[in-house]
């Protein structure tokens, strides 16, 4: 059996869990916990170590998509949630430009762990309060040569048009010569406790 | 779609860069609890400004900038005050008081003013219209923003910076011990003449800026000036430590050879795409 990982990362209240919820053909093992902190209250629950779903691709591959927890106290587990990924994603609410700063951190965060392929993910573009994609690009100091797609997580195709276009890249950069490394399943920081939480 | 938020999290530096590089056409109002800010820009250049508190006309701009003494202010105000700002412009022109050049040097300057109070505002809602041009009638500039960014840039790293070497306004100063060295005899300017006069171990910095109306990047820099001639303390309180950079760790790879990798890619696409 063979596993790969695509890592979900995004500031606080960017829809990881949604995103991942969307795709993951198993229910999302959900860390989630009600928050206590009054700076934090934009929504009652969030993610307190990381959310796990998981694409059986057949009976010799499955996909697993880990969401990084937003909060900052959590980022000691990015390194970890890192290792061994194909790519990933990084996802930012269009709507709060006050979370653009703490997504340009992450990706760069991720960047330095491992130069793999990402995309940019503009999340609730449904959302009245929505940066438009170009000015999002500018705010979020992203190159033309990155993907930024608009997407609402909630919606599966959004969801698949963001991981297809992440995997175009992957494909892309095959081409050019800039392979990725298969890691062994023992090495990709995997949680045990959900490899078979199979429900749907 | 809303170009919106508030400066607490993205500051007029990253705006104006955004309207620029955009090359936006419309207005971005922002709004502190007691100002409201108008910027005009056309194409990504800043064509015009109104502090929301001041209705300045040609007249009064062109006075503040001394193109006209008060007592031309106050007759043209009489003859020409319910002229709009084209129209007046063009009357002085033809009157030979002034020439063209001389009218957009002073409003640019005047709005390229408005625009640089922005950048000492640290809070602040924006939202960017659009559709909204300036007031019909007003004399429009064409101003790159490149310099306005640039020197906005170094205010605000030189704010950045006297916030972390001054953090804490409600700390007291003391005297540093300058045995010999007599403050009269230092070439000391008027703010730092009163605000050693003002050091006393019972009173904030904060309270030293208020009664000596200084704003509080002032007082910093006052403070920080005289610190560096080491003419006076401040007990710092502890500063929060910054968390230690992220090491890359290195991982263990098996290379599975370019037509594996594609081959795997390519499954994992089809398998998304019949999701």
């Amino acid at each position: 059996m063979q596993i790969v990982k695509i890592v979900v990362a995004g500031p606080f209240n960017a829809g990881k869990t949604s995103f991942i919820q969307s795709v993951s053909e198993i229910d999302t093992v959900s860390t989630e916990r009600r928050i206590t902190s009054q700076s934090e209250q934009v929504k009652e629950k969030t993610t307190v170590a990381m959310d796990f779903g998981r694409i059986t691709v057949d009976e010799e591959l499955v996909l697993y998509l880990f969401g990084t927890p937003g909060q900052r106290r959590f980022d000691f587990m990015w390194e970890i949630l890192a290792e061994g990924m194909l790519g990933f994603v990084v996802l930012v609410d269009s709507s709060r430009p006050e979370t653009f700063r703490e997504a340009r951190r992450i990706l760069e965060t991720f960047r330095a762990y491992a130069p793999t392929p990402y995309v940019v993910a503009a999340n609730k573009q449904d959302c009245q309060e929505a940066w438009e994609i170009c000015d999002m690009r500018i705010a979020l100091r992203l190159d033309s040569r990155i993907k930024l797609l608009p997407c609402v997580a909630t919606v599966k195709n959004d969801v698949k048009n963001v991981l297809l276009e992440l995997l175009y890249s992957i494909l892309e950069e095959i081409d050019a010569g800039v392979g990725f490394e298969i890691i062994p399943s023992r090495d990709l920081n995997l949680p045990s406790f959900s490899l078979n939480n199979t429900s749907a | 779609m809303s170009l919106k938020g508030n400066l607490r999290d993205f500051s007029v530096t990253q705006l104006l860069n955004l309207i620029n590089l955009a090359r936006k056409t419309g207005t971005l109002v922002v709004e502190s609890p007691v100002e409201v800010i108008l910027v005009s820009f056309r194409e990504g250049k800043l064509a015009y400004a109104q502090d929301g508190n001041e209705k300045d006309n040609l007249i009064a701009v062109l006075h503040r900038f001394n193109r006209l003494s008060s007592a031309q202010q106050h007759a043209l105000n009489d003859r020409l005050g319910h002229m709009s700002d084209k129209e007046l412009g063009l009357a002085l022109i033809n009157a030979n008081y002034l020439e063209q050049g001389e009218i957009l040097s002073c409003l640019q300057f005047y709005f390229t003013g408005i625009l640089n109070q922005l950048f000492a505002w640290v809070d602040g809602l924006f939202h960017f219209e659009t559709d909204r041009l300036p007031p019909a009638g007003k004399i429009t500039v064409r101003v790159d923003l490149e310099n306005i960014i640039l020197d906005g840039t170094h205010r605000q790293q030189e704010h950045e910076q006297l916030l972390d070497e001054i953090p804490n306004l409600d700390m007291a100063l003391k005297l540093s011990n300058c045995d010999g060295i007599n403050v009269r005899d230092l070439n000391l300017n008027t703010q730092e003449r009163r605000v050693i006069s003002s050091i006393n171990p019972g009173i904030s910095i904060r309270q030293i800026a208020s009664s000596n109306q200084l704003s509080e990047n002032e007082i910093r820099r006052v403070v920080y000036s005289l610190m560096q001639a080491g003419m006076v303390e401040i007990m710092r309180p502890e500063g929060i430590r910054h968390p230690l950079p992220i090491m890359n760790r290195p991982t263990r790879t098996v290379n599975a050879g370019i037509p594996a990798q594609k081959s795997l890619i390519n499954r994992l696409i089809n398998r998304i795409r019949a999701i």
